[in-house]
């Protein structure tokens, strides 16, 4: 006998029979009536006309037939509010049955009765179901109890249900451990700023003896509240990690991920010293690569997660690349996810299986994944510069193949590649040109238009190209139209003979016959700069433009590590804070990685450094993963730069949005910015007079001057550099340096408002850096700024702060907030304002570290062009807390040996040799962290020289 | 969590509705339905949808679509998993035939995933090592990317409550695997040996990967030969199979599955063994080969009719193979003994083997 046969009664008068037989003294009859009574209900027929006679049924032994007139409440108790109360009696006796099963049952369906009338009946057997003596009763009544607060909250609070609840975490059955936190966890989120999860070291406890032996449920909901948690300590955070590690093996996919979510939390927490932090990255490799072989949808989310922890730590998963690629009938939006990561990961070491597999996607079918595969391949030229040859040569073949999309998306990126990689590779150029007219997109016209404007000299039938364009110009896009007249102007500048009535052409076409202002502002901005000062115009027109960044796509950092915090969320699969979207805002707290918990040892091992970002002696010009692109830049770059160079990397990535300040406007739409250094390099001409620095580089300010200021008393201090322009920052310029007196370290602002409102609500937060730089108070500005107003302000700076290796080893990076924006840059510091004042060693204890170091972190140097005598060296640096431990003069050489501390405790040694009458010194530096000394011996350098 | 939860057919049909809280209007999988539209074949719809008030989780499961809808911010995961347990129970309910007429009663018992009183007249213990292996050959033949995803799921009618041990002759092959909550996580970290109080009847005891690339052996190769010649409504279509480390073991079942380019519009094919179809519509040709006998490898030779005029297609389409090889791991993994505890009884005990191909993709 199956139950299909309660489906098949449809004949008239049902309900009349029905009745009858509800009524019917005989059990079994009774029971075969609420069956056919439930079947009619689930096929959407209206029974409720029913309601008394099924509600009679409901005082009975048998399990069963109770089990299907709650159903059948369940349903209709909603529509029949005053009759539901009839049930209320048998609610209050099954709650207190001798059978557990009944009790549980009883009160399981009162929650699901969303009826306001009968709530506030149901509160006494919940009261004391919440304290049966059955850990399977409980474990449901504490589910009844988010319910009810769905319901009614008020009623829930004023009951004492919240403290009754909370009390159920210390219980000693895991599910009702596991559903207390449920129901906590889903109250609190409409109440965010209740503390309904206050968690201690005891609770914690018990949630992690619960989550062993709690359903996998249970589990993913402990998880979660206790990614929330933050641990007093590293060592508390460790026990915690190897506590919740055995759930990475789970069967269930979301246990999985919010275990991976606790562990990336609280690992911020660990020293990279500790063999544990290197036992703990391994082990989530695995369970992260399992979860692509789950169903696509799961492999869906998966991978939106992956993608923020491959962004967070490399090292995770960088042995991993194969498993992300490409399966031909994997779902579309797999595939995507897939690639992105592929790029994330590609680094000198793969990059050949890498590439070998972006060609073979760029053959499949979907017209979508065949453009990223495209755009994936040029990313790559960009990331890892050993391969760009071959990039290019992929590319180049892909063009050959003529399929029209490819070719327009490859152009698109040989574009950037050019620009990374200027004078390399524009042999290619007349392969592009062939393929001039197939290109009907905005985006590959423009960047082939921009390709035949910037190497116009090279080109010998550029003007002919670009008239062509020329022809259609108004029924071009905006895009292409302000690149055209970029390019215009470029060939004019290159060939002014042949094209004067080209150029005309295009400036009266953009000035007069458009509508759109922004190229309307273009076009006279050329046409007065060539009618003023041609040569001026060459200068900005052909100005050197600074170098495009690796990656484009980044996530901010903050914004990354708020993310780490919601992996397993939706904002995880959005990349977004669920502050974002999550409708109303409703119960978002921010949420932050726990600070690295301070140690001294830490930055005498360095971080790996993120795949494929080189590590030389010189600083990088490409800011690594998660640098704040432009300032890296800006500082790094030197001297031969013409004009200050941009942050104009990018314009897809949020950050570059803020740094990009003003010139937003005057830049278009143009796709990477390049019309944007030309238009300031006047500007800046007229600018360095009045500021008494150089706005070109930073190193230069700092290092190089030779106008000194040194004051004898107290270390060195440079004077003031710009560090952030005004026209970044929305006309609040900032310039500083760094002091070091008696023992405190402070940062010396000047900020300047080059802006025409008032500037109001100044502060200042500095990004976790080598040596733990953070400032000790906030940043006071009482009064507002007015434009044109400027303030000196000394910021007290510690060294207590979180700490993280940057590249490099002296770089800050700032972020300074007003009423208008939030503004980045990063500077660096120089390294004597670490020195302290302790740092002189015994002589023999000078001696005994001397040997002891090993000879391969000895580093030499060379001070060239120093004038002072080995007293007046002596004296100088000891006035930076640069101590001479001992002296020796050895074959007419004056031999000083000396001592200086980092903050951080780390020792450095030297021995300068000075020879009379040589202005050239020779400086041996020992450190048990080598990387240091070639900042301290730049200190050197600095102090001596000023 | 979840708010509400529909059901939809293929045809678009929305045939089952739930909601727990209150009634989302069934008019929110209109945004499903656009995303549906959207992807060219019902596998690429998203998983996660937004729309202006709410969040649509979906799973797609035997041609149909288990849209759920979210408030609140969930763990999507946490969903997605809930749902494949949903269409689980309702293949385990609907598939058999045969209903019970008992509703199923929860019982109390000590370990959750066990009832108590369990009673069996045959006391038996059966354990089935499946492993299936994923991998991308390239053109040249050499291997891209495999893996081994490999599974042991347990058939286990013993009485009373049995606490089971079961041994592996290498279980160091297993480094990255997830577990039934059943096994004590403890043992298999200490011992390597997995000790649990099995479910009653069917269950997935554990899932691994073992993905070191010299762990992983191909079993089969394929030639290939599949050309379009420019300017000519024809091409050539060559493919011959042959086995490779398939360790002395048959290999059966064979099956080759490939999309050929839109442009194709027929396929005039010759097998020497097994038979083939080819779908105009689809443009899948199926190629039911069978075993292979290494005497004579099997081969698919014929010509290929495209559609006159079109240019000849870009895309070489990537070879699909489905195999089988009975008695063997294909890791090599091997159960070494089943041992019983806190029972008296004798069970009969058994383990089979089967290797087969998961995705298994050969590009041309």
């Amino acid at each position: 006998m199956t139950d299909s046969k309660y489906f098949t009664t449809t004949k008239k008068g049902e309900i009349f029979e029905l009745k009858a037989e509800l009524n019917s003294d005989k059990k079994e009859k009774k029971k075969e009536a609420v069956k056919k009574v439930i079947a009619s209900m689930t096929v959407g027929k209206d029974v409720s006309a029913l309601f008394p006679d099924v509600v009679n049924c409901m005082q009975t032994d048998n399990l069963e037939l109770k089990k299907l007139v709650y159903l059948y409440l369940m349903n209709y108790a909603k529509s029949q509010p005053d009759m539901a109360i009839m049930a209320v009696n048998t609610f209050v006796k099954d709650c207190e049955d001798p059978n557990p099963l009944i009790r549980a049952l009883a009160v399981r369906t009162m929650g699901c009765i969303r009826v306001d009338k009968i709530t506030e009946y149901l509160c006494e057997p919940l009261r004391k179901c919440l304290k049966d003596e059955d850990p399977y009763v409980r474990k449901t009544a504490a589910v009844c109890v988010a319910k009810l607060h769905d319901i009614n909250a008020q009623l829930v609070e004023d009951q004492g249900f919240l403290d009754t609840l909370k009390d159920l975490i210390s219980d000693s059955n895991p599910m009702v451990v596991a559903n207390a936190v449920a129901a906590l966890s889903e109250i609190a989120e409409s109440h965010p700023s209740s503390n309904l999860l206050d968690l201690n070291p005891q609770s914690i406890n018990k949630l992690l003896t619960a989550l062993n032996e709690c359903t996998e449920w249970g589990q993913i909901f402990i998880l979660d509240c206790l990614a929330n948690y933050t641990p007093k300590d590293d060592r508390e955070a460790q026990s915690i990690c190897e506590r919740v590690t055995p759930r990475l093996s789970h069967a269930n996919s979301a246990v999985v991920l919010s275990a991976v979510k606790v562990l990336m939390k609280f690992m911020e927490m660990l020293s990279k010293d500790l063999d544990y932090y290197g036992t703990l990255l391994k082990k989530l490799a695995p369970p992260l690569v399992t979860l692509l072989s789950a169903e696509p949808e799961l492999q869906y989310v998966a991978l939106r997660n992956i993608n923020l922890i491959v962004q967070k730590r490399p090292e995770i998963l960088k042995h991993e690349m194969k498993v992300f690629f490409v399966k031909y009938n994997d779902p579309i939006y797999v595939k995507l996810e897939k690639l992105d990561i592929m790029i994330r990961l590609a680094s000198q070491a793969n990059i050949a299986q890498v590439l070998a597999e972006l060609k073979e996607y760029a053959t499949e079918v979907d017209v979508d994944f065949v453009r990223k595969a495209v755009r994936a391949i040029g990313r790559c030229a960009i990331k890892v510069e050993q391969s760009a040859e071959r990039c290019v040569s992929t590319l180049l073949d892909l063009i050959q193949t003529k399929v029209n999309y490819v070719v327009q998306e490859a152009i698109v990126v040989i574009k950037d590649i050019f620009r990374k990689y200027p004078n390399k590779y524009e042999s290619v150029i007349a392969t592009l040109c062939e393929n001039l007219d197939s290109l009907d997109e905005p985006e590959a016209r423009a960047a082939m238009i921009w390709i035949v404007g910037e190497y116009a000299e090279r080109i010998d039938n550029a003007d002919e190209l670009l008239e062509s364009f020329l022809e259609g110009f108004h029924d071009e896009s905006t895009q292409v139209q302000l690149q055209l007249l970029t390019a215009i102007v470029k060939l004019f500048l290159k060939k002014p003979t042949e094209t004067q009535e080209l150029v005309q052409q295009v400036l009266s076409l953009a000035t007069q016959d458009s509508d759109n202002p922004d190229l309307r502002d273009r076009g006279y901005i050329y046409w007065r700069l060539l009618s003023t000062d041609p040569v001026a115009a060459k200068e900005v027109v052909l100005a050197e433009k600074p170098l495009i960044s690796e990656e484009t796509d980044l996530i901010e950092p903050t914004l990354l590590d708020e993310l780490i915090c919601y992996i397993g969320t939706l904002a995880s699969v959005y990349h977004k804070p669920p502050s974002a979207f999550v409708e109303g805002g409703r119960g978002v707290v921010h949420k932050s990685l726990p600070p690295r918990t301070a140690s001294s040892e830490s930055t005498e091992s360095p971080e790996t450094a993120p795949a494929g970002a080189p590590s030389g002696d010189q600083p990088d010009v490409i800011p690594t993963q998660g640098d704040l692109l432009g300032d890296l830049l800006n500082l790094d770059l030197g001297p031969p730069v013409s004009g200050p160079p941009l942050a104009t990397s990018s314009v897809q990535m949020g950050a570059v949005d803020l740094l990009g300040g003003g010139l937003d406007s005057l830049m278009g739409d143009e796709p990477e910015g390049i019309g944007g250094p030309n238009f300031v390099a006047p500007s800046a001409a007229t600018v360095p007079a009045n500021l008494g620095a150089s706005m070109g580089s930073g190193l230069s300010d700092l290092f190089d001057l030779t106008s000194g200021v040194g004051t004898l008393s107290g270390s060195y201090v440079a004077p003031k550099a710009v560090w952030l322009p005004a026209m970044k920052a929305k006309g609040l310029e900032i310039s500083g340096t760094f002091t070091r007196q008696v023992g405190s370290i402070s940062m010396d602002l000047q900020l300047t408002n080059k802006a025409l409102q008032v500037m109001t609500d100044f502060a200042i937060q500095f990004n976790r850096n080598s040596f733990g730089l953070a400032p000790a108070a906030p940043l006071q500005i009482h009064a507002p700024l007015s434009p044109n107003q400027t303030v000196e302000i000394s910021l007290p700076l510690n060294t207590v702060g979180s700490v993280m290796k940057m590249e490099p080893l002296n770089n800050l990076q700032v972020a300074v907030k007003n009423n208008i924006d939030v503004f980045y840059f990063s500077t660096l510091y120089p390294l004597h304002i670490l020195f302290v004042e302790d740092g002189k060693m015994d002589r023999q204890m000078f001696l005994a570290t001397w040997k002891d170091i090993p000879n391969e972190n000895e580093a030499q140097f060379q001070i060239r062009d120093c004038p002072l005598n080995a007293e007046a060296v002596s004296s100088r640096l000891q006035s930076s807390n640069i101590f001479t431990v001992a002296k020796r003069n050895v074959e007419g050489q004056d031999m000083l040996y000396q001592s200086l501390k980092l903050t951080n405790g780390i020792w450095v040694l030297a021995e300068l040799r000075i020879q009379p009458g040589n202005p050239s010194f020779t400086l041996s530096l020992k450190c048990r962290a080598p990387e240091v000394s070639q900042h301290v011996y730049q200190a050197y350098e600095t102090i001596l020289k000023n | 969590m979840i708010h509400s939860l529909f059901l939809i057919n293929c045809s678009g049909d929305i045939f089952l509705e739930k909601h727990w809280k209150s009634v989302v209007s069934q008019s929110v999988c209109d945004y499903f339905f656009e995303a549906q539209e959207k992807a060219a074949d019902v596998e690429n719809v998203p998983p996660v949808i937004s729309t202006p008030h709410h969040y649509l989780i979906s799973i797609y499961r035997d041609k149909l679509f288990f849209v759920s809808v979210i408030q609140t911010e969930v763990p999507p995961l946490f969903v997605i998993e809930f749902l494949h347990r949903v269409a689980d129970t309702f293949q385990d309910y609907f598939g058999s035939s045969n209903v019970g007429d008992t509703l199923p009663t929860g019982q109390l018992s000590n370990i959750p995933w066990r009832r108590a009183g369990v009673k069996y007249t045959n006391n038996e213990a059966y354990f089935d090592v499946v492993e299936e292996i994923d991998a991308i050959i390239d053109k040249s033949g050499s291997t891209v990317f495999a893996e081994i995803q490999g599974v042991i799921d347990a058939c286990i009618k013993l009485s009373g409550m049995p606490d089971l041990s079961l041994s592996f002759m290498n279980p160091r092959l297993l480094d990255d695997v997830s577990f039934h909550p059943c096994i004590r996580f403890k043992r298999w970290e200490s011992e390597r040996v997995l000790s649990f109080i099995p479910p009653d009847g069917n269950f997935r005891l554990i899932s691994y990967r073992v993905s070191s690339q010299n762990l992983v052996a191909i079993p089969v190769y394929v030639k290939h030969c599949i050309s379009f010649k420019e300017n000519s409504s024809c091409g050539r279509f060559d493919i011959t199979i042959g086995p490779k480390q398939n360790m002395g073991k048959t290999i059966e079942g064979i099956t080759v599955t490939v999309h050929m380019p839109k442009v194709v519009l027929n396929m005039n094919l010759t097998p020497t063994q097994g038979s083939y179809t080819f779908d105009p519509v689809t443009k899948v040709l199926t190629w039911d080969v069978g075993k292979i006998t290494p005497q004579k490898l099997p081969s698919l030779k014929g010509l290929v009719n495209l559609q006159s005029g079109a240019p000849k297609p870009e895309e070489n389409p990537s070879l699909n193979i489905q195999f089988k090889i009975q008695q063997l791991a294909i890791s090599g993994l091997k159960v070494n003994r089943l041992d019983m505890y806190g029972e008296k009884y004798k069970p009969f005990k058994g383990v089979k083997y089967v290797t087969k191909a998961g995705k298994f993709q050969v590009r041309t």
